[in-house]
């Protein structure tokens, strides 16, 4: 217990001494402003009502979680279609690889052409970013049953159903963890991506509004929040793993 | 008074086809299982004794020859009266060690509370007594073997097929847990097919012992070994258990 309280005060030093060390270059360097703001001067920028930030948050939140949770959905759907028909599988697999080393990015364009700007298509962004990974590893999770576990089923006459939700899904658990946590990162670069490219609202809106203006601390203030989100995210995932997965079975 | 053989196999032969490749995996098995027997299939890798076992499980057909289990004593269930028990303990990480003895339970859909109950009873036979809550990973090797034995029998099986499930293990725990076995094999009053390439294991345990040998797989032997049971490890040194190790080095071309 006192080596996780150790790790614990280490990882918040670790946090202070930066902020620390920003301010102290930002007021010994004597940097501009419009270079790089304070932290004072960023935590004003918060203050500010003109900037909207809890709309830009609830849109940008919106867009992250939306189309974190419907890869999710979908990527878990797709894989168990793939492992209950091999043909499937065979047939729709070799594409999905192709598909995903398009630069999802690169189809930003696209999707503005398609559905317009607005939350929905950077929603869409953040899904097709995510998807992938989900997919990718939840389907090598459930192929990955030992043989003489499926022996030891197929003896004692047990159906395809027991085998899938006594073996394979709680054994998938661990990988489709691994998977949302790598999308979970991803999501976030997604939305803010599509935000940059075309929208009216959302912290990646705001960033290209103030840098017209040169609003630097606005800008700081947008990337962490942006960062936070993610952090959200990422640890509702961890918590979520922490809850399901015992520590053994755990894919790092 | 005569007591059918439980297990009666008779000129059994596999073949493999992979594409236009074929490969014969097992030819002219015969040889009968006594109820209550343990018999020790031995042979070097590729000799088919994993492919007999399947067989014996009814994961694989055979192609030719015979194959008759249960008697009119002792009747058969092929759903529901085999135990199997592997190399790897393949433990459910997910379980804890009650849970993954019951698993045979649940699939089968046996009544719950007498299972938990069984499922307990077999793990104080296996010495596993108040380790009902822990994971498998909070246990050693031979530990895990013991849970994946208990798992093996808490559906009442009739028949019990270990393939290898002690090659894994370092050389001393192998030799407690041939002991183990012995006990859990008398108090628990099961046909066991047991595999193994350990010649002197396949003596140690075996009431009646079944060589095969590979290139070309072929049934080479199969005799009774006349050791006084209970068996005790200094029996290893006795000159009879000599000649039978003896005898099946031979077998396999090791002399």
């Amino acid at each position: 217990m006192n080596d996780i309280a150790r790790r614990y005060v280490l990882a918040i030093l670790a946090h202070v001494a930066l902020l620390l060390a920003w301010y102290l270059f930002v007021a010994l360097g004597n940097v501009p402003r419009f270079v790089m703001p304070s932290p004072i001067d960023t935590l004003n920028a918060l203050l500010q009502p003109n900037y909207s930030w809890w709309t830009n948050i609830s849109v940008t939140a919106t867009e992250i979680f939306g189309g974190y949770f419907l890869a999710l959905a979908v990527g878990v759907a797709l894989a168990l279609l793939f492992s209950w028909s091999k043909a499937l599988e065979s047939f729709f697999m070799p594409l999905l690889v192709s598909l995903n080393m398009i630069p999802k990015v690169a189809l930003g364009p696209l999707i503005i052409v398609w559905f317009k700007y607005g939350v929905f298509p950077n929603t869409l962004m953040a899904f097709s970013i995510c998807v992938f990974p989900i997919l990718l590893t939840t389907a090598r999770g459930l192929r990955e049953v030992e043989p003489e576990l499926l022996d030891l089923v197929k003896s004692l006459k047990g159906s395809r159903w027991q085998l899938f939700t006594k073996i394979q899904l709680p054994g998938a658990l661990p990988y489709i963890f691994s998977g949302m946590k790598v999308a979970a990162i991803l999501a976030v670069a997604g939305a803010i991506v599509g935000e940059f490219l075309g929208s009216d609202k959302g912290l990646g809106y705001l960033m290209l509004q103030v840098q017209v203006t040169l609003d630097t601390p606005a800008m700081f203030m947008a990337v962490i929040l942006i960062t936070l989100l993610g952090m959200l995210l990422y640890g509702l995932v961890l918590g979520l793993e922490k809850l399901l997965v015992v520590k053994d079975a755990r894919v790092n | 008074m005569s007591i059918e053989p439980f297990i009666r196999m008779k000129g059994v032969s596999k073949t493999y086809r992979t594409g236009r490749k074929e490969h014969l995996a097992v030819s002219d098995a015969t040889f009968d299982v006594m109820p209550g027997e343990l018999v020790s299939l031995v042979g070097p890798s590729g000799c088919g004794k994993s492919t007999l076992l399947k067989i014996l499980a009814g994961l694989h057909p055979h192609d030719g020859g015979e194959l008759k289990i249960g008697s009119a004593t002792h009747s058969f269930d092929p759903s529901r009266d085999v135990g199997m028990v592997f190399q790897a303990p393949l433990l459910l990480k997910w379980r804890r060690i009650l849970e993954n003895v019951l698993l045979p339970a649940e699939i089968l859909g046996l009544p719950q509370n007498e299972s938990r109950e069984r499922a307990r009873n077999l793990l104080a036979l296996v010495g596993l007594a108040g380790y009902e809550d822990k994971y498998p990973y909070e246990l050693s090797g031979g530990m895990q073997q013991r849970a994946a034995i208990a798992r093996s029998l808490v559906h009442d099986p009739k028949l019990v097929l270990m393939d290898e499930p002690f090659g894994a293990l370092d050389a001393l725990t192998r030799e407690k847990m041939n002991l183990e076995l012995l006990r859990i094999w008398k108090e628990a009053g099961k046909t066991i097919v047991f595999v193994t390439h350990g010649i002197s294991e396949a003596v140690f345990l075996g009431t009646r012992v079944v060589v095969l040998t590979a290139g070309p797989a072929r049934m080479a032997d199969n005799f009774e070994i006349d050791l006084p049971r209970p068996r005790t490890l200094d029996m290893k040194t006795h000159e009879r258990f000599g000649e039978y190790t003896r005898r099946i080095y031979k077998l396999l071309g090791m002399e």
